[in-house]
């Protein structure tokens, strides 16, 4: 095989973008080579099951990966598992890997994902520490998995959470350290916050909030308490420590490419080299219904910039703007958010957080909704997705008045 | 093994083999059909995975639970025999199964 028929596309990264990208190449009618890096063993997957449904083993991978490995063979897609790409040479339009391998490129797409946040203090090392981020990580987490063992959750965000739920249905003591004054503080209303916690709590996890983990005790090598900081020592079995994520933006960076917090993209997912692109976690892009630059963790971000990527490449427009969606499942609890509440002025409650398992809470900023928390209610959910891209200016009272539906809550 | 037709909403057809126990929007993304978005990979939570089902099969699909129900009611393109992909598992009862898509899933 010559030099030349080698060349194609070539995407770093197998996550949700990267596999996206291919499909989306196949579509938009892209006949040449492309070739797939991940440092990943697996072929692409999905990783929202993996703090849900597939932590609880009610899935296997054959549910998780996102297409057959012989599709991949099939599509002329070349998948360099295990392997991870080292660098890129703009100039030259090359990407070297660990293996020593030196792959020449017509077009890249930078789809590097990110990666945990990790926790900074003695102790960290330990046996029993554990993330959660790829599939190995839940069947470590997995191996602990008994009636009766001790986790301790750091951090309560939505992965810490999902995780208590499903350590919990399984049958395990669960305490979770959070730091702020109340769990999900980062993005939810205290309303949220107060519902989660009530739930968690009535299923018999503890949550202990305003807590700075200090460190982590272990005995002949394995974590065995977790130091709070505050004197207290909760003891453990294990740690599953879920604290955020931060895009892997290196690689891009030392390329020379803008980066300010993400790889800088426009609405087409071109960086700042006219024939290398990124998308999904790793990027910074502009977002017109919120007219500010955005970077999300979400699966939405992932195949829609896949997407827009795959026809940039191609030599199309295709725009990236959507609201961004998101979802949490916990327990028998569907939370689905649509919309960002950062900057919001008001929270307007439909429904009874304090005793029913169903509600929605609206984010207005000066009378417009810009994001809502759907907890088992689909059509606010659903409504509100298409109200926050119209910037609806809404009565709170119709919002919270559970007699009107939600199809005419928009109207004077 | 049960076979399922795909109709694409410009009436091309994708007939598939599906491994029994998947669910019609597995097998339609696994093979790629055109027309199935289905961006939360089945959790329900995003109705992007909708399908038309003939009447006649409709006593043969597991009941549309509420969520289901709902998420349904607010897509652009629902009808009365509107089904979520995601929710309808295969099994020998559908062999031969034919179900139509919509002009976009947004």
């Amino acid at each position: 095989m010559s030099v030349g028929e080698e060349t194609g596309i070539v995407i770093i990264g197998a996550g949700q973008a990267a596999s996206q990208a291919v499909v989306s190449l196949r579509m938009e009618g892209y006949e040449g080579r492309i070739t797939l890096i991940g440092d990943e063993a697996e072929p692409p997957y999905q990783r929202p099951p993996l703090s849900k449904k597939f932590l609880a083993g009610e899935i296997g991978f054959d549910r998780v990966e996102l297409k057959p490995a012989e599709f991949y063979e099939g599509a002329n897609c070349r998948l360099l598992l295990s392997t991870r790409a080292t660098a890129i040479d703009a100039k030259a339009k090359t990407v070297s890997t660990g293996d020593g391998q030196l792959i020449p490129y017509t077009k890249l797409l930078i789809a590097t994902g990110s990666r945990v946040r990790e926790i900074n203090v003695p102790g960290f090392d330990l046996e029993g520490v554990h993330y959660l981020r790829s599939v190995g990580d839940v069947h470590e987490i997995q191996s602990h998995f008994k009636a009766g063992a001790k986790m301790v959750v750091v951090g309560g965000g939505y992965i810490g959470l999902e995780v208590a739920a499903v350590a919990k249905k399984n049958g395990l003591s669960v305490t979770v350290l959070e730091t702020a004054d109340r769990v999900l503080a980062r993005v939810v209303d205290p309303i949220v916050s107060k519902f989660y916690e009530r739930v968690h709590g009535e299923a018999g996890v503890d949550i202990l909030t305003g807590v700075t983990v200090t460190g982590f005790e272990g005995k002949d090598g394995k974590v065995t308490g977790v130091d709070a900081g505050d004197g207290r020592i909760v003891p453990c079995d294990f740690v599953v420590v879920g604290i955020g994520i931060l895009p892997n933006t290196e690689l891009a960076l030392n390329a020379g490419l803008k980066v300010e917090n993400g790889i800088v993209v426009d609405e087409m997912t071109r960086t700042s080299d006219s024939d290398i692109f990124a998308a999904g976690d790793c990027t910074n892009h502009p977002n017109g219904t919120f007219d500010r630059r955005l970077r999300l963790e979400s699966v939405q971000n992932a195949i829609e910039q896949g997407k827009t990527a795959a026809a940039a490449m191609m030599g199309k427009d295709k725009p990236y703007n959507q609201v961004p969606w998101f979802w949490s499942d916990q327990y028998d609890l569907k939370l689905q958010i649509a919309g960002l509440s950062q900057g919001y002025t008001q929270a307007v409650t439909r429904g009874r957080p304090d005793t029913d398992n169903n509600f929605a809470v609206f984010y207005l900023k000066d009378g417009v909704l810009i994001a809502v928390d759907a907890v088992n209610r689909p059509p606010e959910f659903m409504m509100s997705k298409l109200l926050i891209a119209q910037h609806a200016k809404l009565d709170p009272a119709r919002l919270a008045d559970e007699t009107i539906n939600m199809k005419e809550v928009a109207k004077a | 093994m049960t076979k399922v037709t795909f109709i694409e909403h410009s009436g091309k057809e994708h007939t598939l083999d599906v491994a029994d126990g998947l669910t019609l929007m597995e097998a339609a993304t696994k093979a790629m059909i055109p027309g199935i978005d289905a961006d939360c990979g089945g959790a329900c939570a995003c109705a992007t995975c909708m399908v038309f089902v003939p009447a006649e099969w409709e006593g043969k699909l597991a009941e549309k639970d509420p969520m289901e129900d709902t998420m349904l009611d607010f897509c652009e393109h629902s009808a009365e025999n509107s089904r979520l992909a995601c929710q309808i598992k295969v099994s020998p009862a559908l062999e031969g199964i034919r179900v139509t898509m919509p002009e976009s899933q947004h």
